[in-house]
C-alpha cells in the first residue's frame, strides 16, 4: 500500500522513518513534536525529504536517487487537515467540486452524490464555510479530499480541533468511508481513544523516528511503549466476533482468543467482527475463581509481566488467550503476591465496557 | 446645464481615467504578486521604483516621461517608428501620465490584500490537485479582489485628479489632454473665469464622492460574496 524510508531534517532535529502498510486505516501516533505531521506532509509533497522513497500503491512520489519527486497535485493523495482550510469564497458545493473537476470521469472514486450521502451533507450544500460548525466542515473536507479520487486519503488530527460530542458525531463518518469506499487511511492522532475505534495497524512515533509499528492489539499491550501510548487511558485491545445475541436480558456474547465475553446489547449481526478496548482500571484480579459475584466475565490465566510505577497503582499484564491489562491498587498486588508466571483469574464488568469503547468492524 | 466644454473636459477626464486605471491593472497585480509572494534579487528597487511616484514631484515626473516618450526619446521614436503612435499632446499620453502617478496607490492595496491570503488554502488547492496557475486564479485571486477594487478606485480616483505630470508631459490641448484639472487650471487664467472654475471644482468634487460611495458599495457586496 504504502511504503517510506526517508531521512529529513526539520529545522534543526532529524526525522528517520522506514514503514510500509497495508491497505486500511494506519494511525501515526506520537507526542506533539515527534514529527507526525512533518512525516505526512513529506508524503504529500509538502515537505522535502533530504534523502529516501516513497511508493504508494506501486507509485514512486519520491525517489531521491531517482531524482523522483512528484508536485503535490501529481501525487493524488488526498489530504485533510486539523483546521479544514474550506475555500471561504465559495459555497459547500463549489468546496466539494473543486478536485473532483481536475479528475478524469474514468478515475473517479465515487460520485457527488453518494459523498453528500455518506457525510450527510445535503442540506449544507449551498451554505458557506464560514458559518458551519467545526464537526460539519471537518465532514466537508473530507468529501473534498475523497472526491478528488486519492489513491490514499492522509488524516492529520482531524478531530483535534472538536469538542467530544463533534469528535463522536464524526468518528462513525470515519470508519463508514474504509468500510463503503475501501480507501486507505494514514491517520495522524495523539488520542488513544480515537486510534484504538478507527485503526488497524499503529506506527508509533517519538523524537522524529519510529518506535514502534504493528497490530494495534499488538501494540498497545507492550508494557515498554506505556510512556508514550499513555498510562491513564491504558488498555488491552480484544478482537472479537459476535456469536448471539441474549434478547431477554439484552446482552450479546463475543467470542474472541481468550473464551466468550458478555457486553450489553450491540447493534450487529452475528458473525460481525468487532474490537473492544477493556481499559486497565475495570479489570480485577482475583487468585481463586470467585463464586457468586454479579461479574459476568471472568477469565483465568496467567501473569506474564508487572509494571513499575511510581503512583499507588500498578499495572499487571494478564494472558488470558489474548493480552490484558489490569489496574490493581500495590496493596493488593503485595497481599495477592502478583508476580510474572501466577495463576490469576481476570474479572471484566459488562457494563464497563460502553458504547464508545466499540471498534469499528475489523476488516480483519 | 453643462456647457460643451465642461462636457469635454468631464468625459476626457473619465476617458484617460478609464484607459489609464484599466491598462495598469494586469502589470499591477503582476507587481503585486512579485512583491507579495517573490524572493529575488532587486526586491528592494523594484518596490521603490514602484513607489517613487509617491514622493517625486508631479512635474518632474511628467519632464522625465517626456525625455524617455518625447519624440526624440528613445521610447518615443521607438513607438512612433514602429506604431506610429505619438504620447505628446495626446489623450494617450495623459494616460500614461496619469497611470504612472496612480500606480503606487493601485499597487499597494492588491499586495496587501495578497499577503493576507491564507497560503495554506492554497496549499490545500495544490493537494486537491490544481496546478499553481489554476490555484492562483482560483483561490489567491478571488481571495484578493477586495484589495483589487481598493486599489482600482484610489488609482482612478488619483488618475481624475492628475495635473502635474499631464501638464508638462502630454500638454494643455483643448479636446485632448485638457482633463478636467486642467480646465479648472485654464479657467483661472483667464479674468472672470472664477465661475467656471467653481463649477468645474464642484464636478470634481461630485465625482470623486460618487466613485467613494460606489466603491464602498461594490466592496461590501464584495466580502459578503467571498464569505470574509
Amino acid at each position: 500500500m504504502l511504503e517510506v524510508d526517508l531521512t529529513a531534517r526539520i529545522g534543526d532535529f532529524p526525522l528517520k522513518a522506514a514503514f510500509q502498510t497495508e491497505a486500511g486505516i494506519t494511525a501515526l501516533f506520537g507526542p506533539s513534536g515527534a514529527g507526525k505531521t512533518s512525516l505526512v506532509n513529506m508524503l504529500a509533497g509538502l515537505q522535502r525529504p533530504s534523502h529516501g522513497r516513497i511508493v504508494v500503491q506501486g507509485h514512486v512520489l519520491f525517489d531521491s536517487e531517482q531524482g523522483i519527486d512528484l508536485a503535490p497535485e501529481d501525487r493524488r493523495l488526498g489530504y485533510v487537515f486539523q483546521e479544514s482550510r474550506l475555500f471561504p469564497h465559495m459555497t459547500v458545493a463549489g468546496n466539494l467540486s473543486y478536485g473532483r473537476r481536475l479528475v478524469p470521469k474514468d478515475r473517479r472514486l465515487v460520485d457527488f452524490d453518494a459523498v453528500v450521502e455518506l457525510l450527510a451533507l445535503a442540506s449544507l450544500l449551498d451554505r458557506r464555510p464560514r458559518n458551519l460548525s467545526g464537526g460539519e466542515r471537518q465532514r466537508i473536507a473530507i468529501g473534498r479530499a475523497l472526491l478528488a479520487a486519492p489513491r490514499l486519503l492522509l488524516m492529520d488530527e482531524p478531530l483535534a480541533n472538536l469538542d467530544a460530542p463533534r469528535r463522536s458525531e464524526i468518528l462513525p463518518f470515519i470508519e463508514g468511508l474504509r468500510r463503503q469506499l475501501g480507501i486507505s487511511i494514514v491517520y495522524v492522532s495523539h488520542n488513544m481513544d480515537e486510534i484504538v475505534r478507527l485503526a488497524d495497524q499503529l506506527i508509533v512515533m517519538a523524537d522524529g523516528g519510529i518506535v514502534a509499528q504493528g497490530p494495534v492489539d499488538e501494540i498497545t499491550a507492550r508494557l515498554d511503549l506505556r510512556a508514550l501510548t499513555g498510562r491513564w487511558d491504558a488498555g488491552a485491545v480484544l478482537t472479537t466476533t459476535v456469536v448471539a445475541h441474549d434478547n431477554r436480558d439484552a446482552l450479546t456474547r463475543l467470542s474472541f482468543q481468550g473464551g466468550d465475553l458478555w457486553l450489553p446489547q450491540l447493534d450487529l449481526a452475528v458473525g460481525a467482527m468487532l474490537r473492544i478496548r477493556v481499559r486497565a482500571r475495570d479489570v480485577s484480579l482475583a487468585l481463586t475463581p470467585p463464586r457468586q459475584i454479579s461479574v459476568l466475565n471472568v477469565f483465568a490465566g496467567q501473569v506474564i509481566q508487572v509494571g513499575e510505577d511510581d503512583g499507588p497503582q500498578v499495572d499487571v499484564l494478564v494472558d488470558i488467550g489474548s493480552p490484558l491489562w489490569a489496574r490493581i491498587t500495590k496493596r493488593s498486588q503485595r497481599e495477592l503476591d502478583i508476580v510474572p508466571g501466577r495463576k490469576v483469574h481476570a474479572l471484566i464488568k459488562a457494563m464497563a465496557v460502553d458504547r464508545r469503547d466499540h471498534g469499528g468492524e475489523s476488516s480483519s | 446645464m453643462l456647457s460643451p466644454l465642461e462636457i469635454e473636459a468631464l468625459s476626457l477626464s473619465l476617458k484617460v481615467s478609464v484607459w489609464a486605471v484599466g491598462c495598469s491593472l494586469i502589470p499591477g497585480i503582476a507587481i503585486a504578486w512579485l512583491l507579495a509572494r517573490r524572493d529575488f534579487p532587486g526586491k528592494a528597487l523594484l518596490d521603490g521604483l514602484v513607489h517613487l511616484p509617491l514622493v517625486l514631484p508631479p512635474v518632474a515626473l511628467g519632464y522625465l516621461l517626456l525625455v524617455l516618450f518625447g519624440r526624440n526619446g528613445p521610447l518615443g521614436a521607438w513607438l512612433h517608428d514602429w506604431f506610429d503612435i505619438s504620447l505628446v499632446f495626446s489623450w494617450r499620453g495623459a494616460a500614461l501620465a496619469a497611470a504612472v502617478m496612480a500606480f503606487p496607490l493601485l499597487v499597494r492595496p492588491i499586495r496587501l490584500s495578497m499577503e493576507a491570503v491564507d497560503r495554506r488554502l492554497e496549499t490545500a488547492a495544490r493537494t486537491l490537485g490544481a496546478r499553481p496557475l489554476r490555484v492562483f486564479l482560483t483561490i489567491t485571486l478571488p481571495l484578493t479582489a477586495p484589495g483589487i477594487l481598493t486599489g482600482l478606485l484610489l488609482a482612478f480616483v488619483r488618475c481624475l485628479g492628475e495635473f502635474g505630470a499631464t501638464i508638462t508631459f502630454a500638454a494643455n490641448v483643448p479636446g485632448e489632454t485638457r482633463t478636467l484639472p486642467l480646465a479648472l487650471y485654464t479657467a483661472l487664467q483667464v479674468p472672470g473665469g472664477e465661475a467656471d472654475a467653481t463649477r468645474l471644482a464642484l464636478f470634481s468634487v461630485a465625482l470623486a464622492v460618487a466613485a467613494l460611495v460606489a466603491s464602498q458599495y461594490l466592496a461590501r457586496q464584495l466580502s459578503k460574496r467571498i464569505g470574509l
